[in-house]
């Protein structure tokens, strides 16, 4: 019979509490909007933060409280957008992937000497003798901190020890583009295919020491170009891409080969990429 | 013997491979490379064409800015070109290249017979040293000029020549205090008479005590201006901030410079610079230098001119390219490892050391021992920059007194975990002084 008192006195707290937590519960409702959870899910929940928000939820948040802009999620380019529109009943115009693109193609970077200081970019830049860690004093270190910000897992070193962005992975969210103390990498649209894959500004005798695929600023392209889209700043070629029709002259006269065509790296890539699937 | 700063580290000082050499005068070459960025502040600009004449202590580089100093040709002969040249920090600069007529003609007005008897003024001194382009030469290369030129309202009363040489495998300015105490301690009055100065002191680590003998007998000789002071064996003994503490029991605040705690240090080898330049009217065109190390098979101190190749005092030593695993411009602690021994000697190049067991450590994490906190001479926490720096943190480095690391290195030589401190503070000095660059920028553009 003892256990009868203990039993009740146990059913009495419970009730108790449980009425106190049903009143709270009541009192203390958090109205969410279902849509935020919703928009959350569409995310591709990378938390990169190229879109000016702490991470995908607050980004959600914004959209769905305050209004914010739809169109921010890099990684999410098209996909997201219009799945978020859809969510929000906006309408929306798909937006065109940026991707990151590295303005070296690594032929200059021969290191000099053995470098076994701290192995990140921006310490080599300080303490490895910055100028001349390698013959081009604007080539890619090679030390890889780009790779390890990225948060796709999209960049890796390539046998020159220079860093090459794997397109169907690059979300463009442009974190490596800090990382990076020579400040090669830059972001463009999927549709900016004439690129300059060079950021040497020395005087062309000395840039063409330093590597075979460095810009001499010979002005060929400048003069091959029927729009005027193409110019020499600091000894480099540099494309103007309000100009720039994408003719892609200049990619067959440039004589270092450093003004490439991307559609044609894309396509040789997808070519490899069927082969290797068969 | 004084109380000196808090931490510090004992570094074995291979000085015993050098000390015993009588400084010789290095062979002058055929042809020199005369960087025209040998000091900090702006590059001197060069005043000299290709084809002119120039004769020994001509001025060949004109100083781009007050925090510059001028350059002088350390040969009579003929300028070849004006090419670049690599900086023992691994930057390209401007230089003059001169070939050398093996006359060694001084310029005109240079070079006279000195004569210790004369008085000179305040500013007499601090032009000649102006125009003879001195500046640090313990390696800091700040130019002396501006360090003598003080606001009016910071008043210095006390003068401290630096006779530490507390680096390992130095030995140019232990050997220079032993065969000229009297050029040194002439040099020291000429500074106490910039300032009227009531105190002046010389500061000479306990490892050396027939230089710290030798130097109190010229003193006492002199009638006793200023005082000898023997400092315990400790390095940095001879970093500016930790002489003046060790000399005057006075400390600079942070942030401030000597000149707050009412002092001013010269290195030994400037003081006789500044000899040279006062009474004899030479330019700075040559300085000690020793080469060390056991990459090489003879060391010694040359006394050897102004942009030199650093090759060929190496080969006049017996340099073992294939033993040397790494070539140091300066003292191990602090110098800078480089690949190129082809470098021309410069106005702040206190030696070259071929190190033949130089390992390179993979590092640990932080194992939070608190040794490089017992270490650390400016009373740092460098543990703390460590783990931002490794995390790639540098800018959160800026609320904990980073500015005030005088990158002595004490903290990554006494690391039991190996980790590259003192690198990782420096990287975080450059991205702050970056980022500050960059929020001025964007001031002026908000103006």
């Amino acid at each position: 019979m003892n256990i009868i008192v203990p039993v009740v006195i146990m059913a009495i707290i419970g009730g108790i509490l449980g009425l106190v937590l049903a009143i709270a519960s009541k009192k203390f409702f958090v109205k969410v909007d279902p849509r935020t959870d919703m928009v959350l899910e569409a995310l591709p929940g990378a938390n990169c933060g190229a879109c000016g928000f702490a991470g995908c939820a607050a980004y959600a948040e914004a959209i769905v409280e305050k209004g914010a802009p739809i169109d921010l999620c890099a990684p999410g380019a098209g996909g997201v957008v219009a799945a978020v529109a859809d969510i929000m009943g906006l309408s929306a115009n798909a937006k065109e992937p940026n991707f990151a693109i590295v303005r070296c193609d690594g032929d200059g970077v021969r290191p000099r000497f053995q470098y076994a200081g701290v192995q990140t970019c921006k310490a080599a830049t300080v303490m490895g003798l910055a100028g001349s860690f390698q013959d081009c004093p604007y080539g890619c270190l090679g030390l890889g901190s780009c790779v390890e910000v990225c948060p796709f897992g999209a960049i890796e070193l390539n046998e020159n020890n220079v860093a090459i962005i794997n397109e169907d992975v690059c979300a463009g969210c442009g974190k490596c583009i800090d990382a990076c103390p020579r400040n090669l990498i830059r972001l463009d649209p999927e549709s900016r295919v004439i690129v300059v894959r060079c950021n040497n500004k020395d005087k062309g005798a000395t840039a063409n020491k330093q590597c075979n695929h460095a810009c001499i600023a010979c002005g060929k392209c400048v003069r091959e170009c029927p729009f005027d889209a193409i110019h020499i700043e600091n000894n480099l070629a540099v494309i103007d891409y309000g100009k720039c029709k994408l003719c892609g002259k200049c990619v067959k006269v440039c004589p270092k080969h450093l003004i490439v065509n991307l559609r044609a790296e894309r396509k040789e890539r997808r070519e490899a990429r069927l082969k290797d699937e068969k | 013997m004084k109380k000196v700063f808090r931490g510090g580290v004992h570094p074995h000082d291979f000085k015993e491979l050098s000390k015993d050499c009588a400084i010789t005068d290095a062979p002058v070459p055929e042809e020199l490379v005369v960087p025209l960025q040998q000091h900090i502040g702006a590059p001197a600009k060069a005043c000299v064409a290709v084809g002119d004449e120039v004769k020994r202590g001509q001025v060949i580089a004109e100083p781009g800015g007050f925090v510059s100093a001028a350059i002088h040709s350390p040969v009579s002969g003929k300028v070849k070109k004006l090419d670049t040249t690599l900086h023992p920090m691994g930057m390209t600069c401007q230089a003059v290249v001169i070939t050398n007529d093996g006359e060694d003609q001084w310029a005109e007005g240079c070079n006279i017979e000195p004569d210790e008897s004369k008085e000179f003024t305040s500013e007499e001194i601090v032009a000649a040293v102006k125009w003879a382009g001195i500046v640090g030469m313990g390696g800091a290369t700040f130019p002396t000029h501006v360090k003598l030129s003080p606001p009016p309202e910071k008043k210095i009363d006390t003068v401290i020549l630096n006779g530490v040489e507390c680096e390992p495998y130095l030995t140019a300015d232990y050997r220079l205090m032993l065969e000229s105490p009297r050029t040194i301690c002439l040099g020291l009055k000429l500074l106490k008479k910039v300032f009227n100065a009531e105190n002046a002191y010389i500061g000479i680590e306990a490892n050396k005590p027939d230089a710290y003998e030798v130097i109190k007998m010229t003193l006492a000789e002199m009638g006793g201006f200023a005082e000898a002071v023997l400092l315990p064996v400790m390095y940095p003994q001879g970093a500016e901030k930790q002489l003046i503490y060790a000399c005057t029991q006075r400390e600079v605040p942070t942030g401030g410079l000597p000149m707050d705690a009412g002092a001013c240090v010269q290195n030994v080898g400037t003081a006789h610079a500044i000899y040279e330049a006062v009474y004899c009217k030479r330019p700075l065109t040559e300085r000690i230098t020793t080469v060390t190390g056991r990459g090489v098979s003879k060391p010694a101190n040359y006394r050897v001119r102004i942009g030199t190749p650093a090759k060929s005092i190496l080969e006049l030593s017996g340099f073992d390219e294939d033993k040397t695993q790494k070539l140091i411009y300066g003292g191990p602690m602090m110098g800078a490892a480089h690949f190129d021994i082809e470098l021309p000697v410069n106005k702040g190049m206190s030696g070259i050391v071929a190190m033949t067991d130089a390992k390179a450590f993979i590092h640990g994490p932080c194992i939070r021992c608190g040794r490089c906190v017992d270490v650390c001479p400016a009373g740092l926490i460098p543990s703390e920059y460590s783990i931002y720096g490794e995390k790639g943190m540098y800018l959160e480095t800026a609320g904990i007194d980073i500015m005030d690391c005088i990158e002595c290195g004490a903290c990554t030589y006494i690391c039991p975990a190996r980790r590259p401190i003192v690198q990782w503070i420096k990287v975080s000095k450059a991205e702050l002084a970056k980022e500050r660059a960059r929020a001025a920028a964007a001031a002026a553009d908000k103006k």
